[in-house]
Formats: structure tokens, sequence, C-alpha cells
């Protein structure tokens, strides 16, 4: 009894002071230094951690290049939608405020390894990287920009899906970015999807699997429906390693599998293959 | 474009004669009541000579998709729609219309012959979704979903879309990418089921009728947001009272589709289509 009532009465540790880190996908303790040093990849499972936009650009863009289109593109409310915790219109501001971005996708011109390049980057940190009318119209317009100045693209999603609260608008951007691909495509540019963790509902089943070729980190979560979904629609348990990239790549989904330190050299030798 | 029959306004408010008009979560109802017409009631409705078509030439065929060829009116068309089935048995059979990746490559492989032959397309979308199981999920169900986007949306003859029911998230909008998108009065179509996005945002699924109301679900909402192009008016009380004037309302509006998009020259067609989708939600 003492004890518990002991350990109840002990303020939680903020995360901030807390010595040990924690992967996500095998539970593994670190220590934070460890954790940090080891760069979000997981020392023992290999799980590549989300990154933010920024981080991103910084490690695949060569230094200095990148030049951001259309950040002025944000959400819209026009459903003025509440749900049970609150306005959208609050969680979004404070999605902005937490992240600095402007909306879950951040897209600009850049080079990689001195390949021109359009490059889009998802940031799960902003409201689940989900798909709104802002994130579509970000995407339809880096896909117009590479064909008019003759770019290929470079997309990095993290997204849950479709973003509930802009409804059915959400849902079209499925479309909308589907159809910018498909134009950038038949205009003779290559698209280039990397698919990090999770990249799962409408973004996995619009632009992110319509890459030329699909790539994923280690041990991303890449899917469609959720797994609680699925379970309880079949009443069976699914396998641990089901819908991880491995197992996506097992079924002929993704096209490698890239550590996060070779992807920036990866990604500049198939540009420069394919003459670019 | 818009060719539908438009009767303006809701069609509840229209025979108001004393009626309110149905909430969302009320037309949620209608839109799933079995006793509504299905995909083989409007084929048999309004087709001539149809002939059905298996397969995805990949893996196998999907009860749930059922697609063939057949005339309307004078036109030669592909009909593709998601197959609810109207009695348990036939739910079973057809996965209550939910499509696994098998369901989309067939309507693929179809809607390319349709467009080689000089067809037209029409499809009937009524499904709560594409299917969550794990073999859909290892035939790539994102990616069958995802092609069918980018295919429809690059496919060179014209496409009809009817939601006819429910019209449930990415597995309805894989065979609604169209040039004229036109939903039945009491059809519901969302980014998400009200169930799940209650469960999700509301932390409590009995919370979907509030949910069904804030995601703006009904044909009349869809048409102001710009999401649909026209309505096609139900019998009074819903399409489940009366099945056949329900099935020849909604031959007469795509009959007019079908003339209009025929008038429409092919190399138009597709910069029309994506100049259409790239409007949605483009408030910038
Ligand atoms: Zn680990």
């Amino acid at each position: 009894m003492g004890w518990y009532e002991q350990k109840k009465d002990r303020a939680p540790v903020p995360p901030e002071k807390a010595i040990w880190a924690v992967c996500p996908k095998c539970k593994s303790h670190f220590g934070k230094k460890a954790w940090k040093d080891a760069g979000g990849i997981c020392p023992k499972c290999n799980y590549h951690s989300r990154i933010s936009a920024r981080e991103r650009i910084a490690i695949t863009a060569d230094e200095g290049t990148f030049e951001e289109i259309c950040a002025g593109v944000g959400y819209s409310d026009h459903l003025k939608f509440h749900d049970a915790s609150g306005a959208y219109k609050d969680k979004v501001e404070a999605a902005k405020a937490k992240t600095g971005e402007g909306e879950s996708v951040t897209v600009g011109r850049c080079k990689i390894g001195g390949h021109a390049a359009m490059l889009g980057v998802m940031d799960f940190a902003f409201m689940g990287g989900s798909l709104g009318t802002g994130t579509g119209e970000r995407i339809a317009r880096a896909c117009e920009e590479a064909v008019a100045k003759r770019l290929p693209l470079v997309i990095f999603s993290a997204s849950g899906g479709a973003r509930m609260h802009e409804g059915i608008l959400s849902l079209m951007q499925m479309a909308k970015t589907s159809a910018a691909i498909a134009a950038l495509k038949k205009a003779g540019l290559p698209f280039i999807s990397v698919l990090t963790d999770p990249t799962t509902g409408g973004v996995s089943a619009s632009y992110a699997m319509l890459g030329d070729i699909n790539i994923s980190e280690p041990r991303a979560l890449v899917g469609f429906a959720g797994r609680r979904v699925i379970e309880s629609t079949i009443r069976q348990k699914l396998p641990d390693d089901f819908q991880s990239a491995e197992y996506t790549e097992k079924h002929g989904f993704i096209d490698r599998i890239v550590e996060r330190g070779e992807m920036k050299a990866f990604i500049a030798r198939m540009l420069d293959f394919w003459g670019f | 474009m818009k060719v539908a029959s438009k009767r303006k306004t809701s069609g509840a408010k229209a025979d108001a004669a004393g009626k309110k008009t149905p909430t969302a979560w009320e037309k949620v109802a209608l839109a799933r009541d079995a006793k509504r017409p299905h995909v083989r009631d409007f084929i048999a409705a309004m087709c001539d000579g149809f002939e059905e078509l298996h397969g995805d030439r990949l893996a196998a065929d999907d009860p749930a998709m059922v697609a063939g060829f057949g005339r309307i009116g004078q036109h030669r068309v592909l009909v593709i729609g998601h197959n609810k089935g109207a009695n348990v048995e036939e739910n079973v059979a057809s996965n209550f219309g939910m499509a696994n990746p098998d369901g989309y490559r067939k309507a693929m492989r179809l809607a390319k012959l349709a467009e080689r032959f000089g067809c037209q397309v029409v499809t009937f979308v009524d499904t709560p979704g594409a299917y969550p199981g794990r073999e859909a999920e290892e035939r790539g169900q994102a990616e069958a979903i995802a092609k069918s986007l980018e295919f429809f949306a690059g496919l060179e003859t014209p496409v009809t879309v009817v939601i006819t029911g429910e019209g449930g998230s990415g597995g309805a909008l894989a065979i609604a990418v169209g040039d004229n998108v036109l939903m039945m009065e009491n059809a519901v179509y969302s980014v998400i089921s009200p169930e799940g996005c209650a469960g999700i945002l509301w932390r409590d699924g009995s919370k979907a009728p509030e949910a069904a109301e804030a995601l703006k679900i009904t044909a009349h909402d869809l048409e102001k947001l710009g999401a649909i192009d026209g309505i096609i008016p139900e019998p009074a009380g819903g399409a489940q009272k009366n099945p056949a004037a329900a099935c020849r309302a909604v031959k007469k509006a795509v009959l007019a589709s079908l003339d209009a998009l025929a008038k429409t020259p092919r190399e138009e067609l597709v910069k029309r289509r994506y100049a259409k989708l790239r409007a949605y939600g483009n408030f910038f």
C-alpha cells in the first residue's frame, strides 16, 4: 500500500527531463543521449522514428538550396468544424504554432546531390500529417511547378490519412493530387515517393502509392486501413510485422527500403540515372 | 458541368407538406436502407442487353464490384458499381459492397476497354468503404485505390458518377472520379463514416449523429461545397418507398448526362476533368 501511494503522489516526470527514451516500435529503453546520438534510429530494431519537415529537408536538400513555394497556402475551415474537444480552427492554429509550418506538407525547389528537384515533405506533428485542402493544394502546385520547370518530384509522406475536419473536400484532395501526379508523369517527369512512418489511409491511397518508385524507411508503418479496424473486422490477430515497410516490400508495393543515412544518395543516383 | 435534372433545394423541403427535412443522421439511415435500389436494380431498370464481365486478370474476381457492358438509351456504356446485395445471403456473398483491390482493378481493366471502343462509363457508388481485410492490404488496397484515382483522372472517355446510397470514403471515391458527379437526394458521401469520426474525434461512437451533422455529408451540403454536380430527386419518403420510380429518376438524369457528355470533344474531356478536380477546395 505504502509504495503505491508514494508512487501516486510523485509528480509525473516531464518528458524533456526524462532520462529514458523508449523506442515506439520495440519498446526498448535507451538513455536519452544514446537515442539522440543514434539520430532517432533505434539501435536495437532499426526503427526510423518520425522527424520534422525541416529536419527532413536539412538531410535531403543540398545545403542552402531549398526555396519554399506557396507557403501562404494553408488550411480552410469551410465547415466551421467543432467536435467534443473544440474547434478545428483552434487545433490547426495550435499545430501551426507547434510545428512552425503552415500545413502538413512543405514544398519547394531544391537540389538533391546536385540534381534540381521539387521536394515535398510531410510533417506528422502537424495534425497527424493529415491531408486537408491546403495540403492537397500544395501537392498539386508542387506537381504543376515541377512540370513548368521540368523538375523531378520527390515527396516524403507521413500521414494518418485524410483530414476529417475539412470533410468531403479532404477526400477530394486524394483525387486532385492523384490527377496532378498523373499530369506530371504524362509530362515525362519522374515521381519518387518516400513512405515514412506512418503512411496510411487517404495519403497512402493517393499520391504516396503513385511513385514511379516507392521507397520506404526501415520498419515504417505503411498501409490503408488501421490494424485495429482490420482485426475487429476479420476477428483475427494480425502478425506483428503486418503493414511494416518490410511486409509491404515483400508483397510488392515498395521498391526498396532505404536507411535514412543512405536516402539522399539513393535518390540522387536514381535521378542521375534517369537523366535529371 | 451540371446536366442533372436539378430540382433546386431540398427534396424533403419540396415535399414539405408539413414534413421536415431529414437530419444528416436520418439521411444516413435512408442511404443504408436495405430496400433501396442497388446496382443490379439500376442495371435491370436502365440497361438493355447488359453483359456482365468478371475478373481483374491479376488475382481474382471481386463480387463486391459489378461491371459489364450494356446500352442506356442509344448509348453504349460500361456500367461499374459497388454491389451490396439485396438480402443477407447476397450481402455476405458480395462482402456488403466493400471492395477488395481486385474490384478496383477490374473496374480499371474494363474502363480501359470502354475507352478503346468508344463507350461511355457510368458508375454507381454505394459502399461503406474499401474492405479492411488482411488480404486486401497484402494485395495493395492503398495502391489499388490510388491507381484508380490516377487512372480515372486520365481516362479518355466520359464518366458519369451516381452516388446512390453510401459514399464511403476512399472506397467510394475510387470509382467516383468523373465528368459529372450526381447524387441521389438521400445518399450520403463522406471522408469517414459518422461512427468512425465520432469514435476518433468524440471518443464515443454514439455521437455519430453529431459527427454526421458536422461532416456535411448530405447531397444538399455537398452541392453547396461544390463536391458534386447535381442532385437526383427521390420519391416522397425516399427511394426505398418506390424503387421503380427512383430508378426512373436516375435513368433520366444519367441519360441527360450521357447525351451532354457525348458532345464533349475527346481532347477537351481530360482537360476539363483535370480543371474540375483541381478546383476542389482551392481557397487560394
Ligand atoms: Zn526499436
